[in-house]
Protein backbone atom coordinates (compact mmCIF):
# COMPACT_ATOMS: atom_id res chain seq x y z
CA UNK A 1 0.00 0.00 0.00
CA UNK A 2 3.04 2.40 0.80
CA UNK A 3 3.92 4.26 -2.69
CA UNK A 4 7.36 5.84 -1.24
CA UNK A 5 9.04 6.69 2.19
CA UNK A 6 9.09 10.94 2.81
CA UNK A 7 12.65 11.86 4.64
CA UNK A 8 12.07 13.90 7.90
CA UNK A 9 13.02 17.51 7.53
CA UNK A 10 14.99 19.44 9.89
CA UNK A 11 15.07 23.14 10.86
CA UNK A 12 12.93 26.10 11.67
CA UNK A 13 9.02 25.45 10.86
CA UNK A 14 6.79 28.74 10.13
CA UNK A 15 3.00 28.75 10.91
CA UNK A 16 0.72 30.55 8.80
CA UNK A 17 -2.40 31.93 11.03
CA UNK A 18 -5.67 32.72 9.85
CA UNK A 19 -8.04 34.45 11.80
CA UNK A 20 -10.78 36.41 11.90
CA UNK A 21 -8.94 39.95 11.83
CA UNK A 22 -6.17 38.82 9.48
CA UNK A 23 -2.84 36.89 9.34
CA UNK A 24 -0.41 36.19 11.43
CA UNK A 25 2.99 34.47 10.79
CA UNK A 26 5.24 32.50 13.67
CA UNK A 27 8.55 31.68 13.46
CA UNK A 28 10.42 29.39 15.39
CA UNK A 29 14.10 28.37 15.49
CA UNK A 30 15.50 25.00 14.64
CA UNK A 31 14.42 23.12 17.61
CA UNK A 32 10.86 24.54 17.14
CA UNK A 33 11.18 25.40 21.12
CA UNK A 34 11.53 29.26 20.55
CA UNK A 35 8.69 31.19 18.71
CA UNK A 36 8.15 34.57 17.17
CA UNK A 37 5.11 36.34 16.25
CA UNK A 38 5.23 38.58 12.62
CA UNK A 39 2.02 40.30 11.56
CA UNK A 40 -0.55 40.95 11.09
CA UNK A 41 -1.03 41.47 7.43
CA UNK A 42 -4.49 41.95 5.62
CA UNK A 43 -5.35 43.40 9.30
CA UNK A 44 -9.46 43.29 9.40
CA UNK A 45 -9.63 40.69 6.94
CA UNK A 46 -11.40 37.78 7.56
CA UNK A 47 -8.33 35.19 6.51
CA UNK A 48 -9.71 31.64 5.90
CA UNK A 49 -7.04 29.70 4.48
CA UNK A 50 -3.09 30.44 4.28
CA UNK A 51 -1.20 28.20 2.75
CA UNK A 52 2.63 27.72 1.41
CA UNK A 53 3.49 26.29 -2.07
CA UNK A 54 5.15 23.19 -0.88
CA UNK A 55 6.63 22.71 -5.03
CA UNK A 56 8.37 26.06 -4.88
CA UNK A 57 8.55 26.33 -1.42
CA UNK A 58 8.21 30.45 -1.24
CA UNK A 59 4.76 31.22 -2.54
CA UNK A 60 1.60 31.87 -0.46
CA UNK A 61 -1.70 31.65 -1.27
CA UNK A 62 -4.23 33.66 1.09
CA UNK A 63 -8.11 33.35 0.98
CA UNK A 64 -9.36 36.47 2.34
CA UNK A 65 -12.61 38.87 2.38
CA UNK A 66 -13.52 41.75 4.53
CA UNK A 67 -16.84 41.67 6.85
CA UNK A 68 -18.74 43.37 3.27
CA UNK A 69 -16.40 43.32 0.51
CA UNK A 70 -16.52 40.66 -1.73
CA UNK A 71 -13.67 37.59 -1.75
CA UNK A 72 -10.13 38.26 -2.61
CA UNK A 73 -6.96 35.56 -2.95
CA UNK A 74 -4.04 37.14 -2.27
CA UNK A 75 -0.76 35.59 -3.63
CA UNK A 76 2.91 36.41 -2.07
CA UNK A 77 6.33 35.03 -4.00
CA UNK A 78 8.01 36.42 -1.05
CA UNK A 79 6.96 34.92 2.28
CA UNK A 80 4.40 37.60 2.99
CA UNK A 81 6.73 40.19 2.27
CA UNK A 82 4.40 41.63 -0.60
CA UNK A 83 0.84 40.37 -1.91
CA UNK A 84 -0.33 40.49 -5.13
CA UNK A 85 -4.29 39.86 -5.63
CA UNK A 86 -5.29 37.08 -7.86
CA UNK A 87 -6.49 38.28 -11.27
CA UNK A 88 -9.45 36.63 -11.34
CA UNK A 89 -10.35 35.28 -8.25
CA UNK A 90 -13.24 32.22 -7.78
CA UNK A 91 -16.50 33.13 -9.33
CA UNK A 92 -19.34 31.14 -10.87
CA UNK A 93 -20.25 31.90 -15.04
CA UNK A 94 -22.44 34.78 -15.09
CA UNK A 95 -26.20 33.72 -15.35
CA UNK A 96 -27.20 36.13 -18.82
CA UNK A 97 -30.82 36.59 -17.50
CA UNK A 98 -29.49 38.19 -14.41
CA UNK A 99 -31.29 35.98 -11.60
CA UNK A 100 -30.79 33.27 -9.91
CA UNK A 101 -27.14 32.97 -10.10
CA UNK A 102 -24.78 31.66 -7.86
CA UNK A 103 -22.28 33.69 -5.75
CA UNK A 104 -18.68 32.93 -4.30
CA UNK A 105 -19.56 34.40 -0.80
CA UNK A 106 -15.43 32.96 0.11
CA UNK A 107 -13.02 31.15 -0.87
CA UNK A 108 -12.68 28.45 2.42
CA UNK A 109 -9.95 25.56 1.48
CA UNK A 110 -6.96 26.06 -0.93
CA UNK A 111 -5.02 22.89 -2.08
CA UNK A 112 -2.07 22.62 -3.99
CA UNK A 113 -1.78 19.94 -7.12
CA UNK A 114 0.70 17.61 -7.25
CA UNK A 115 4.48 17.79 -8.00
CA UNK A 116 4.07 17.23 -11.41
CA UNK A 117 1.68 20.18 -12.45
CA UNK A 118 3.50 22.81 -10.65
CA UNK A 119 1.16 25.70 -11.61
CA UNK A 120 -2.16 23.55 -10.21
CA UNK A 121 -4.37 24.48 -8.05
CA UNK A 122 -7.78 23.79 -6.05
CA UNK A 123 -10.11 26.02 -3.81
CA UNK A 124 -13.48 25.48 -2.46
CA UNK A 125 -15.37 27.69 -1.22
CA UNK A 126 -19.14 28.76 0.51
CA UNK A 127 -21.39 27.81 -1.18
CA UNK A 128 -19.97 25.20 -2.03
CA UNK A 129 -17.95 24.48 -4.94
CA UNK A 130 -14.96 23.22 -6.84
CA UNK A 131 -12.58 26.09 -8.76
CA UNK A 132 -9.00 25.07 -10.46
CA UNK A 133 -6.61 27.22 -11.54
CA UNK A 134 -3.24 26.21 -13.94
CA UNK A 135 -1.39 29.61 -13.52
CA UNK A 136 -0.09 29.78 -9.66
CA UNK A 137 -3.50 30.82 -8.80
CA UNK A 138 -3.99 33.84 -10.50
CA UNK A 139 -6.82 33.33 -12.57
CA UNK A 140 -9.56 30.54 -11.78
CA UNK A 141 -11.69 28.33 -13.53
CA UNK A 142 -15.15 26.64 -12.35
CA UNK A 143 -14.65 22.52 -12.14
CA UNK A 144 -18.41 22.45 -13.60
CA UNK A 145 -18.28 18.68 -13.38
CA UNK A 146 -19.14 19.19 -9.41
CA UNK A 147 -20.76 23.17 -9.85
CA UNK A 148 -22.83 22.12 -12.69
CA UNK A 149 -23.64 18.21 -11.79
CA UNK A 150 -27.31 17.72 -12.08
CA UNK A 151 -27.04 16.37 -8.33
CA UNK A 152 -25.53 19.42 -7.01
CA UNK A 153 -28.71 21.40 -5.83
CA UNK A 154 -29.98 17.99 -4.18
CA UNK A 155 -26.24 16.77 -2.95
CA UNK A 156 -25.93 20.10 -1.26
CA UNK A 157 -29.31 21.73 -0.86
CA UNK A 158 -28.77 24.24 -3.22
CA UNK A 159 -25.33 25.18 -1.22
CA UNK A 160 -28.01 26.20 1.60
CA UNK A 161 -27.81 23.80 4.46
CA UNK A 162 -24.67 25.10 5.67
CA UNK A 163 -22.62 25.22 8.64
CA UNK A 164 -22.42 28.97 10.75
CA UNK A 165 -19.98 30.46 8.72
CA UNK A 166 -22.42 28.86 5.93
CA UNK A 167 -22.22 26.01 3.15
CA UNK A 168 -18.88 24.78 2.45
CA UNK A 169 -16.72 22.32 -0.25
CA UNK A 170 -13.36 21.63 1.77
CA UNK A 171 -10.72 18.75 2.18
CA UNK A 172 -9.74 18.32 -1.31
CA UNK A 173 -7.38 15.36 -1.70
CA UNK A 174 -5.51 14.46 -4.48
CA UNK A 175 -4.19 11.18 -4.98
CA UNK A 176 -0.66 11.10 -5.28
CA UNK A 177 -0.43 8.68 -8.02
CA UNK A 178 -2.98 9.97 -10.16
CA UNK A 179 -3.92 14.15 -10.66
CA UNK A 180 -7.35 13.08 -12.19
CA UNK A 181 -8.54 10.94 -8.63
CA UNK A 182 -10.08 13.15 -6.26
CA UNK A 183 -12.03 13.21 -2.95
CA UNK A 184 -14.06 16.28 -2.04
CA UNK A 185 -16.18 17.11 1.57
CA UNK A 186 -18.94 19.39 1.82
CA UNK A 187 -20.71 20.42 4.56
CA UNK A 188 -23.40 19.48 4.94
CA UNK A 189 -23.19 16.87 1.85
CA UNK A 190 -20.67 14.65 2.64
CA UNK A 191 -17.41 13.07 0.83
CA UNK A 192 -17.43 12.84 -3.13
CA UNK A 193 -15.42 11.14 -5.11
CA UNK A 194 -13.78 11.72 -8.99
CA UNK A 195 -11.84 9.63 -10.70
CA UNK A 196 -11.28 11.93 -14.34
CA UNK A 197 -10.50 14.99 -12.32
CA UNK A 198 -13.87 16.46 -11.59
CA UNK A 199 -15.39 15.72 -14.79
CA UNK A 200 -18.04 12.90 -12.75
CA UNK A 201 -18.42 12.70 -8.96
CA UNK A 202 -20.29 9.88 -6.92
CA UNK A 203 -20.88 10.16 -2.67
CA UNK A 204 -18.92 8.35 -0.79
CA UNK A 205 -19.84 7.95 2.66
CA UNK A 206 -21.62 4.43 3.23
CA UNK A 207 -20.85 3.55 6.93
CA UNK A 208 -20.79 7.18 8.15
CA UNK A 209 -23.35 7.93 10.40
CA UNK A 210 -25.60 11.18 9.59
CA UNK A 211 -27.69 11.00 13.40
CA UNK A 212 -29.52 14.39 12.13
CA UNK A 213 -30.78 12.51 8.87
CA UNK A 214 -34.16 10.47 9.04
CA UNK A 215 -32.99 8.72 6.75
CA UNK A 216 -31.04 5.70 8.06
CA UNK A 217 -28.35 5.23 5.50
CA UNK A 218 -28.34 8.14 3.19
CA UNK A 219 -26.22 8.38 0.48
CA UNK A 220 -25.54 11.99 1.12
CA UNK A 221 -26.16 15.01 2.97
CA UNK A 222 -23.41 13.50 5.76
CA UNK A 223 -21.14 15.97 7.34
CA UNK A 224 -17.69 15.34 7.23
CA UNK A 225 -15.75 17.64 9.01
CA UNK A 226 -12.39 17.14 7.82
CA UNK A 227 -11.15 14.57 5.42
CA UNK A 228 -7.23 13.87 4.75
CA UNK A 229 -5.91 11.08 2.58
CA UNK A 230 -2.28 9.93 3.27
CA UNK A 231 0.54 10.58 0.68
CA UNK A 232 2.33 7.26 1.64
CA UNK A 233 -1.17 5.38 1.62
CA UNK A 234 -3.22 7.10 -0.73
CA UNK A 235 -5.78 3.95 -0.22
CA UNK A 236 -6.39 5.24 3.24
CA UNK A 237 -8.97 7.80 3.87
CA UNK A 238 -9.46 9.46 7.06
CA UNK A 239 -12.32 11.43 8.35
CA UNK A 240 -13.03 13.95 11.50
CA UNK A 241 -17.17 13.61 11.25
CA UNK A 242 -20.22 15.67 13.01
CA UNK A 243 -20.68 12.11 13.85
CA UNK A 244 -17.40 10.65 14.73
CA UNK A 245 -13.91 9.35 13.91
CA UNK A 246 -14.01 7.22 10.56
CA UNK A 247 -10.93 5.34 8.27
CA UNK A 248 -11.62 3.73 5.03
CA UNK A 249 -9.67 1.99 3.14
CA UNK A 250 -9.94 1.27 -0.63
CA UNK A 251 -11.17 -0.60 -2.65
CA UNK A 252 -14.02 -0.48 0.21
CA UNK A 253 -16.57 2.19 0.05
CA UNK A 254 -17.54 1.72 3.55
CA UNK A 255 -16.27 3.95 6.53
CA UNK A 256 -15.07 2.18 9.97
CA UNK A 257 -15.53 4.02 12.49
CA UNK A 258 -12.36 3.71 13.97
CA UNK A 259 -13.58 6.97 16.78
CA UNK A 260 -15.78 4.01 18.67
CA UNK A 261 -12.13 3.47 20.63
CA UNK A 262 -12.14 6.84 22.15
CA UNK A 263 -12.88 7.03 25.78
CA UNK A 264 -16.55 7.02 26.17
CA UNK A 265 -16.53 9.89 28.14
CA UNK A 266 -14.47 12.46 25.72
CA UNK A 267 -16.21 11.01 22.48
CA UNK A 268 -14.92 11.15 18.57
CA UNK A 269 -16.59 14.42 18.21
CA UNK A 270 -14.01 17.22 16.53
CA UNK A 271 -13.38 19.06 13.78
CA UNK A 272 -9.69 18.35 12.47
CA UNK A 273 -7.93 15.69 11.81
CA UNK A 274 -4.15 15.14 11.24
CA UNK A 275 -1.62 12.48 9.76
CA UNK A 276 1.45 11.55 10.63
CA UNK A 277 3.94 12.19 7.27
CA UNK A 278 5.42 9.13 7.45
CA UNK A 279 3.14 6.66 9.16
CA UNK A 280 -0.19 6.14 7.95
CA UNK A 281 -1.32 4.38 11.27
CA UNK A 282 -0.68 7.65 13.41
CA UNK A 283 -3.39 10.45 13.92
CA UNK A 284 -4.06 13.11 15.86
CA UNK A 285 -7.61 14.93 17.00
CA UNK A 286 -8.56 17.44 18.92
CA UNK A 287 -12.05 15.83 20.77
CA UNK A 288 -14.90 18.52 21.14
CA UNK A 289 -17.78 18.30 23.12
CA UNK A 290 -20.90 17.55 20.64
CA UNK A 291 -23.37 16.66 22.95
CA UNK A 292 -26.93 18.71 23.95
CA UNK A 293 -26.69 21.45 22.06
CA UNK A 294 -23.34 21.31 20.94
CA UNK A 295 -21.15 23.90 22.62
CA UNK A 296 -17.93 22.33 20.54
CA UNK A 297 -15.60 23.06 23.20
CA UNK A 298 -13.02 20.70 24.93
CA UNK A 299 -15.35 18.24 26.92
CA UNK A 300 -15.50 19.28 30.75
CA UNK A 301 -13.39 22.04 29.72
CA UNK A 302 -10.33 19.94 29.94
CA UNK A 303 -8.59 20.19 26.37
CA UNK A 304 -6.53 17.15 24.98
CA UNK A 305 -5.16 15.77 22.00
CA UNK A 306 -5.77 12.46 21.31
CA UNK A 307 -3.64 10.07 18.85
CA UNK A 308 -3.55 6.46 17.59
CA UNK A 309 -1.05 4.73 16.44
CA UNK A 310 -2.34 1.56 15.29
CA UNK A 311 -4.83 2.79 12.57
CA UNK A 312 -7.40 3.61 15.13
CA UNK A 313 -7.46 0.91 17.36
CA UNK A 314 -6.33 2.60 20.34
CA UNK A 315 -6.02 5.90 21.27
CA UNK A 316 -4.01 7.75 23.63
CA UNK A 317 -4.44 11.57 25.59
CA UNK A 318 -2.20 13.86 25.02
CA UNK A 319 -2.31 16.95 27.27
CA UNK A 320 0.90 17.73 29.35
CA UNK A 321 0.96 21.35 29.18
CA UNK A 322 -2.19 21.97 28.41
CA UNK A 323 -4.70 23.78 30.39
CA UNK A 324 -6.28 20.92 33.64
CA UNK A 325 -9.41 22.63 33.57
CA UNK A 326 -11.82 25.74 32.89
CA UNK A 327 -10.44 25.90 29.10
CA UNK A 328 -13.19 25.83 26.85
CA UNK A 329 -11.36 25.98 23.39
CA UNK A 330 -12.55 25.41 20.16
CA UNK A 331 -10.49 24.21 17.33
CA UNK A 332 -11.69 24.13 13.84
CA UNK A 333 -11.59 21.96 11.24
CA UNK A 334 -8.50 23.96 9.14
CA UNK A 335 -6.85 25.17 12.66
CA UNK A 336 -4.39 21.74 13.26
CA UNK A 337 -1.49 20.98 11.29
CA UNK A 338 1.73 18.72 11.33
CA UNK A 339 5.08 19.31 10.38
CA UNK A 340 7.54 16.62 8.44
CA UNK A 341 10.53 16.47 11.27
CA UNK A 342 11.26 13.50 13.24
CA UNK A 343 9.77 13.87 15.91
CA UNK A 344 6.39 15.42 13.91
CA UNK A 345 5.21 18.86 15.22
CA UNK A 346 1.70 19.43 16.31
CA UNK A 347 0.14 22.48 16.11
CA UNK A 348 -3.55 23.91 16.73
CA UNK A 349 -5.10 27.61 16.94
CA UNK A 350 -8.03 28.43 19.34
CA UNK A 351 -10.93 30.32 18.10
CA UNK A 352 -9.56 32.28 21.62
CA UNK A 353 -6.34 33.25 19.89
CA UNK A 354 -4.24 30.68 21.81
CA UNK A 355 -1.49 28.90 19.39
CA UNK A 356 0.04 25.95 20.83
CA UNK A 357 2.56 23.52 19.63
CA UNK A 358 4.62 20.35 20.28
CA UNK A 359 7.66 19.21 18.93
CA UNK A 360 7.76 15.76 20.08
CA UNK A 361 4.30 14.72 18.61
CA UNK A 362 2.30 15.82 20.98
CA UNK A 363 4.06 14.59 24.43
CA UNK A 364 4.29 17.88 25.52
CA UNK A 365 2.14 20.91 24.57
CA UNK A 366 3.38 24.81 24.79
CA UNK A 367 1.54 28.35 23.91
CA UNK A 368 3.06 30.13 21.16
CA UNK A 369 0.90 32.85 21.28
CA UNK A 370 -2.30 34.46 22.57
CA UNK A 371 -4.59 37.21 22.13
CA UNK A 372 -4.60 36.61 18.58
CA UNK A 373 -8.31 37.16 16.90
CA UNK A 374 -10.39 34.10 16.26
CA UNK A 375 -7.80 31.50 14.63
CA UNK A 376 -9.51 29.92 10.94
CA UNK A 377 -6.39 27.94 10.23
CA UNK A 378 -3.07 26.89 10.92
CA UNK A 379 -0.74 25.72 8.36
CA UNK A 380 2.95 24.59 8.51
CA UNK A 381 5.12 26.21 5.85
CA UNK A 382 8.94 24.39 5.82
CA UNK A 383 11.58 26.37 5.91
CA UNK A 384 14.86 25.60 4.23
CA UNK A 385 17.11 24.23 6.84
CA UNK B 1 -16.17 62.30 -13.29
CA UNK B 2 -15.01 62.65 -9.62
CA UNK B 3 -15.91 59.26 -7.77
CA UNK B 4 -15.43 59.14 -3.72
CA UNK B 5 -14.28 55.71 -2.14
CA UNK B 6 -14.88 54.51 1.19
CA UNK B 7 -12.27 53.78 3.23
CA UNK B 8 -12.64 49.74 2.79
CA UNK B 9 -11.05 50.69 -0.87
CA UNK B 10 -8.82 52.51 -0.12
CA UNK B 11 -5.69 50.26 -0.82
CA UNK B 12 -6.64 49.81 -4.46
CA UNK B 13 -6.92 53.82 -5.13
CA UNK B 14 -4.60 55.12 -2.71
CA UNK B 15 -7.18 58.10 -2.51
CA UNK B 16 -10.88 59.16 -1.14
CA UNK B 17 -11.35 60.57 -4.80
CA UNK B 18 -10.54 59.28 -8.43
CA UNK B 19 -11.68 59.88 -11.53
CA UNK B 20 -13.21 57.41 -13.83
CA UNK B 21 -15.38 57.61 -17.18
CA UNK B 22 -18.17 55.93 -18.96
CA UNK B 23 -21.40 56.62 -20.31
CA UNK B 24 -23.12 54.29 -17.49
CA UNK B 25 -22.40 53.20 -14.46
CA UNK B 26 -21.57 49.86 -15.34
CA UNK B 27 -18.88 51.16 -17.67
CA UNK B 28 -17.69 54.05 -14.62
CA UNK B 29 -16.80 50.66 -12.78
CA UNK B 30 -15.62 48.97 -15.67
CA UNK B 31 -12.94 52.08 -16.08
CA UNK B 32 -12.30 52.02 -12.39
CA UNK B 33 -11.19 48.36 -12.54
CA UNK B 34 -8.88 48.99 -15.41
CA UNK B 35 -7.60 51.93 -13.55
CA UNK B 36 -7.51 49.80 -10.19
CA UNK B 37 -7.48 45.88 -10.62
CA UNK B 38 -9.56 44.13 -8.66
CA UNK B 39 -11.69 46.76 -7.26
CA UNK B 40 -15.10 45.87 -8.60
CA UNK B 41 -15.26 42.64 -7.48
CA UNK B 42 -15.04 43.75 -4.06
CA UNK B 43 -18.00 45.76 -4.77
CA UNK B 44 -20.09 43.64 -7.30
CA UNK B 45 -20.56 40.30 -7.36
CA UNK B 46 -20.40 37.76 -10.13
CA UNK B 47 -23.95 38.12 -11.62
CA UNK B 48 -23.53 41.90 -11.87
CA UNK B 49 -25.21 42.52 -8.36
CA UNK B 50 -24.16 45.53 -6.31
CA UNK B 51 -22.75 43.65 -2.84
CA UNK B 52 -25.48 44.08 -0.24
CA UNK B 53 -23.44 45.82 2.11
CA UNK B 54 -22.34 48.81 -0.58
CA UNK B 55 -23.82 51.37 -1.23
CA UNK B 56 -23.61 53.66 -5.01
CA UNK B 57 -25.35 57.18 -5.19
CA UNK B 58 -25.15 59.47 -8.12
CA UNK B 59 -25.73 62.95 -7.60
CA UNK B 60 -26.79 61.66 -3.72
CA UNK B 61 -29.16 59.45 -5.17
CA UNK B 62 -29.29 55.64 -4.50
CA UNK B 63 -28.90 53.18 -7.30
CA UNK B 64 -29.70 49.76 -7.28
CA UNK B 65 -28.76 48.55 -10.81
CA UNK B 66 -25.61 49.57 -12.94
CA UNK B 67 -27.24 50.08 -16.61
CA UNK B 68 -27.66 54.25 -14.71
CA UNK B 69 -26.64 56.73 -17.62
CA UNK B 70 -23.81 59.21 -16.34
CA UNK B 71 -22.84 62.60 -17.71
CA UNK B 72 -19.44 64.31 -16.90
CA UNK B 73 -20.36 66.39 -14.28
CA UNK B 74 -22.28 63.48 -11.91
CA UNK B 75 -21.12 62.93 -8.70
CA UNK B 76 -20.78 59.15 -7.87
CA UNK B 77 -20.60 58.06 -4.54
CA UNK B 78 -19.38 54.53 -3.22
CA UNK B 79 -20.25 54.00 0.46
CA UNK B 80 -20.39 50.41 2.75
CA UNK B 81 -21.84 49.81 5.74
CA UNK B 82 -19.54 49.33 8.55
CA UNK B 83 -21.60 47.66 10.91
CA UNK B 84 -20.08 44.37 12.55
CA UNK B 85 -17.72 42.92 14.84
Amino acid sequence: MTTETIPARSGPVLLLVGTRKGIFLLRSDAARSRWSLEGPHFLGHLAYHVVLDPRDGRTLLAATKTGHLGPALFRSTDLGKSWQEASSPPAFPKVEDGDGGRVVDHVFWLEPGLPGDPDVWYSGTSPPALFRSEDAGDTWSPVSGWNDHPNWGLWTEDGADGTPGGSLLHSINIDPRDPQHLYIGLSGGGVFESTDGGDSWKPLNRGCEANFNPVPEPEFGHDPHCLRLHPLAPDVLWQQNHCGIYRLERPSEVWERVGDNMPRDVGDIGFPIELHPRDPDTAWVFPMDGSDVWPRTSPDGKPAVYVTRDAGRSWQRRDAGLPREHAWLTVLRQAMTVDAHDPVGVYFGTTTGEVWASNDEGGEWTCVARNLPHVFSVEVAQLAS
Amino acid sequence: MKVSIPSPLLSYTQAPEVEADGATLSELLADLDQRYPGIRFRMIDEQGAIRPHMRIFINRERVVGLEEALSAEDEVQILQALSGG
